[in-house]
């Protein structure tokens, strides 16, 4: 065997120059030979010669040298009897063992070579020793993968092993590191191996080198180092354990510091949630006065245009939920006309009468929903742009749909007050909401206005319905959980007001998620609502009234 | 009396009916044999003591919305606040009988591992306490709600809004266990009142002639408010508040009483509701349901008691009798109901019925 060890090291050493003289093509042929030249020399029954041909392997930059020495490591690596070439092997069946033969293919040129007994194949054998200093090159081909994803994963690998002669790898690693995340993860990975240094000036660097560091793995450490307790573990020197101490306490400074950032996140999402629910109510509510029972069900519809427009276009779901939007303002709107034509508007002036004849409508709504879609849920898939979260910094992440959520809220908030503030219709419905009978003489069809201001806030509720048909299920009760809400958002931020609203909205949902770790969500609403009924006895037009003579009309 | 039922045909009706079924029903369902065409059942009695219980709700909900204006979609709440206070005692009644035998403790507390009774939970093995109770927990809430209430002058559309978050906030606290009201389930497998048992056909029947009493004597006090001096201003403060107000009447007092009074009573129906109906649980503090009362109001005729407690039964007969055969059409007639009766019966079935008196007189004159 050592003569053909002999052999394969010349032809690496032609093999070499050629690779780094020769065009492309040439330049192939000649790393395949080199990898085939250096695959063969594992095939020695020496460990140390194993040694030396897996070292010149894993020098060679090539993916199929870190495919066979992990073959190697796994036990996969065997010689084929006869031909005596290098093969990976794999169980023909898993359970049989190796008794039902095994899969060949070729080591180098992944070549199928079909199936052998067993007997046909012998394994190349790995002693503990070799095991481990294979394990160290396998990570350090790894390290050197193009993704940086596979990077961090074999970075991680590597803390994972907590094999300190590893350590040197990433230090070597990242000299050359450029991608700052991969950086940061080998960092992560050094100050948990030099947290558990023996000696103590490098353990107190790690320690201040770990201040800030979210890592579970590197608190876990801290922790043990900081911990007094002799059952524990072993106790460190004062000096240890006080600056493990200092660095355990800001890290749960930053902790506590993300988790506020995550907490209003996470409020203002649910505050956009009320907001966009709200809205509509407040132009319905606000300026036309009419109190409208069925705007949850307005909602509801905005959720099953949703899943129709998105059952109707069935391969591109990604695009479905853009159209749906249009459809679903166009639907609600367009119902929320039809209400206003066939009921409210008969009962102007009569809010009770409308409350009633509205919850009628609702009703009905519900009803007919139930009784085409079926009671059950109807799931509304989400997009591949909306799944998924965006970590702002490591230990900080929101979820897109969430995000998307607030960024919906805002446009439909902006969209509602350039509609009011700059289009012709909003001057009409402002002046007809200021002075009825004085723009009725100014020309103004306040019939039309009346109509077209309640279909824009139905048309909103139903906007409001495609958001949350990404956020909830989808069912036939969708709105009824979002009545109460919505009209005490509204109260809240003082009726006619949309600013109002839109504070309201929003503080309410970060109140509430700052409430609910203390109480539990259930705690959390009932204190949020006994506040509000408090609120409005102290003051009953809400945060923002309305001034002069438009607050008695 | 003669003050009280004075050109009110509809009251004399109402308690002549009353005083009709308060005899004839439990003699038909106790003396009269089961294979008689005659005989009522026992389903039927706890069917129509149900309806009575509503009809008196009804009646509370009509002082407050009929003669004072004020629209509380919260009455629910104080219905089951009532009815909470009976199925207390009625827990405490069931002793060691419950499935875990605890001599102390209802079954939900045994289950949840709680040791001792909360004391809020003292006093209900006493019969006069829970009675107490029943009055004094609605009323209690209602004053305190509307004192804060009236005092800053929510009223209209945002009292309305208001009370509805109450009943909502109530339902979201009673549906938690920790509250000590049996969570999600509620109180339920009562076994005796006042050592009677429950399920015995006598107690039921007794149960029905007490709450037709009760009906009738909560239409009478009703009817003692609205044609007193007191009833004259409530009216007064329903069509000009602010003018009430001006000629210096402390509006925001009367209402307040008159919303406490009202409470108490639907206290007291809910009360009743309880030992017939066998439960109560968070459910009862729906919204929903507080809203469907104002519609049993509104159909029967709003302003007029007696159509307050007609409308309860048309509306519950027709509940009963549609989510039996045609479940699914029960939703979209409630719902047509209540577009109607706001667009074409402003004052419901009792309006129809004069507008027409009011005709005929017309065409016998002309």
């Amino acid at each position: 065997m050592g003569a053909r060890r002999l052999f394969s090291a010349w032809r690496f050493l032609i093999a070499t120059p050629l690779f780094l003289l020769a065009p492309t093509t040439v330049a192939l042929a000649a790393e395949d030979a080199v990898v085939q030249a250096a695959v063969d020399a594992l095939n020695t029954r020496s460990f140390d010669d194993k040694r030396i041909a897996a070292t010149e392997l894993a020098a060679i930059d090539d993916p199929r040298a870190a495919v066979v020495l992990e073959a190697l490591l796994a036990g996969e690596l065997f010689t084929e009897r006869g031909s005596g070439r290098l093969v990976i092997a794999t169980l023909v069946d898993e359970a049989a063992g190796p008794r039902a033969g095994y899969a060949l293919r070729d080591a180098v040129t992944d070549e199928d070579l079909g199936e052998t007994g067993r007997r046909g194949a012998r394994r190349v054998t790995v002693n503990n020793a070799l095991r481990r200093y294979l394990r160290g090159l396998v990570a350090g081909m790894r390290l050197r993968d193009a993704d940086p994803g596979n990077r961090i994963a074999a970075v991680r690998a590597v803390a994972d092993a907590a094999d300190p002669d590893l350590g040197s790898l990433l230090r070597e690693r990242l000299v050359v590191e450029t991608e700052s995340d991969v950086r940061d993860a080998i960092v992560t990975a050094l100050t948990v191996f030099d947290l558990d240094s023996a000696d103590e000036a490098t353990r107190l660097a790690a320690i201040a080198a770990s201040h800030g560091n979210l890592d579970g793995t590197v608190r876990m450490k801290l922790t043990a180092l900081a911990s007094d307790d002799p059952d524990a573990g072993p106790v460190h020197s004062e000096a240890v354990r006080t600056a493990a101490k200092d660095a355990l306490a800001g890290i749960e400074r930053t902790v506590a510091r993300f988790q506020t950032v995550e907490t209003i996140l996470f409020g203002l999402s649910l505050g956009s949630i009320l907001v966009l629910a709200a809205i509509g109510l407040s132009i319905t509510f606000g300026v036309m006065g009419v109190i409208n029972m069925a705007h949850g069900e307005l909602i509801m519809l905005g959720a099953y245009t949703t899943y129709v427009v998105q059952t109707l276009m069935p391969g591109a779901l990604e695009y479905s939920i853009i159209v749906a939007i249009p459809a679903a303002f166009v639907v609600s709107g367009l119902v929320g006309i039809a209400i206003e034509r066939g009921v409210i508007r008969f009962l102007y002036g009569r809010p009770l009468e409308t409350l009633l004849a509205t919850f009628g409508v609702s009703l009905i709504l519900q009803q007919a929903v139930r009784s085409i879609f079926s009671p059950l849920n109807r799931a509304v898939a989400t997009p591949e742009w909306m799944s998924g979260s965006w970590e702002i910094v490591s230990g900080l992440s929101f979820t897109y749909n969430r995000l998307y959520t607030l960024i919906f809220a805002g446009l439909v908030f902006m969209a509602l007050l350039v509609i009011l503030q700059r289009t012709r219709l909003g001057l009409e419905v402002r002046a007809t909401m200021q002075n009825r009978s004085m723009a009725r003489a100014m020309g103004i069809k306040s019939a039309r206005v009346d109509a077209l201001t309640f279909g824009l806030g139905a048309g909103i509720a139903g906007v409001a319905g495609v958001a949350l048909s990404q956020l909830t299920n989808v069912g036939p009760n969708l709105g009824q959980g979002y009545i109460v809400d919505s009209f005490l958002v509204v109260v809240f931020g003082g009726v006619g007001n949309l600013w109002g609203t839109l504070v309201a909205g929003l503080s309410l949902g970060v109140v509430n998620k700052f409430l609910e770790p203390v109480t539990g969500a259930v705690v959390a609403k009932i204190i949020v609502l006994v506040f509000i009924i408090l609120f409005i006895q102290k003051r009953p037009r809400g945060l923002f009234p309305q001034k002069g003579r438009a607050a008695e009309a | 009396m003669a003050r009280l039922l004075n050109h009110e045909r509809g009251g004399w009706i109402l308690l002549a009916v009353l005083a009709v079924l308060a005899v004839v029903v439990p003699v038909a369902n106790l003396a009269v044999p089961a294979d008689s065409v005659f005989h009522v059942s026992t389903y039927t009695v706890t069917l129509l003591g149900k309806y009575l219980c509503y009809a008196m709700l009804a009646v509370a909900l009509d002082l407050v919305w009929g003669y004072c204006g004020i629209l509380s979609l919260g009455h629910g709440a104080f219905f089951a606040l009532g009815g909470y206070a009976m199925g207390m005692y009625l827990m405490r009644q069931i002793g060691d009988r419950g499935v875990y035998g605890h001599p102390e403790l209802p079954d939900f507390m045994v289950f949840l591992n709680w040791d001792a009774l909360p004391w809020y939970w003292y006093g209900f093995d006493q019969f006069w306490f829970a009675m107490l109770m029943v009055a004094l927990v609605p009323g209690l809430l209602a004053f305190v709600f509307g004192w804060l209430a009236f005092r800053s002058r929510v009223t209209g559309v945002y009292l309305s809004i208001m009370t509805q978050a109450l009943t909502y906030a109530l339902m979201l606290a009673f549906f938690r266990n920790e509250m000590g009201f049996g969570g999600n389930n509620g109180l339920t497998d009562f076994k005796d009142i006042l050592g009677a048992n429950l399920q015995a056909d006598s107690t039921r029947a007794v149960l029905f002639v007490v709450t037709a009493l009760a009906l009738a004597l909560a239409y009478l006090f009703c009817r003692l408010v609205v044609t007193s001096k007191l009833g004259r201003v409530m009216t007064a403060m329903r069509d000009a508040e602010d003018r009430t107000r001006f000629i210096g009447y402390r509006v925001e007092r009367f209402q307040l009483a008159v919303f406490t009074a009202s409470a108490v009573l639907a206290g007291i129906a809910g009360a009743l509701y309880v030992p017939q109906v066998g439960i109560i649980n968070p459910s009862e503090f729906q919204p929903l349901n507080s809203i469907e009362l104002v519609v049993w109001v509104a159909v029967g005729g709003r302003g007029t008691l007696y159509g307050a407690a007609l409308g309860a039964g048309v509306v519950n007969y027709a509940k009963t009798v549609l989510t039996g055969t045609l479940p699914e059409v029960w939703l979209f007639a409630l719902g047509a109901l209540f577009v109607l009766v706001t667009l074409a019966l402003p004052k419901g079935i009792v309006g129809l019925w004069r507008r027409r008196q009011q005709s005929r007189r017309n065409l016998a004159h002309a």
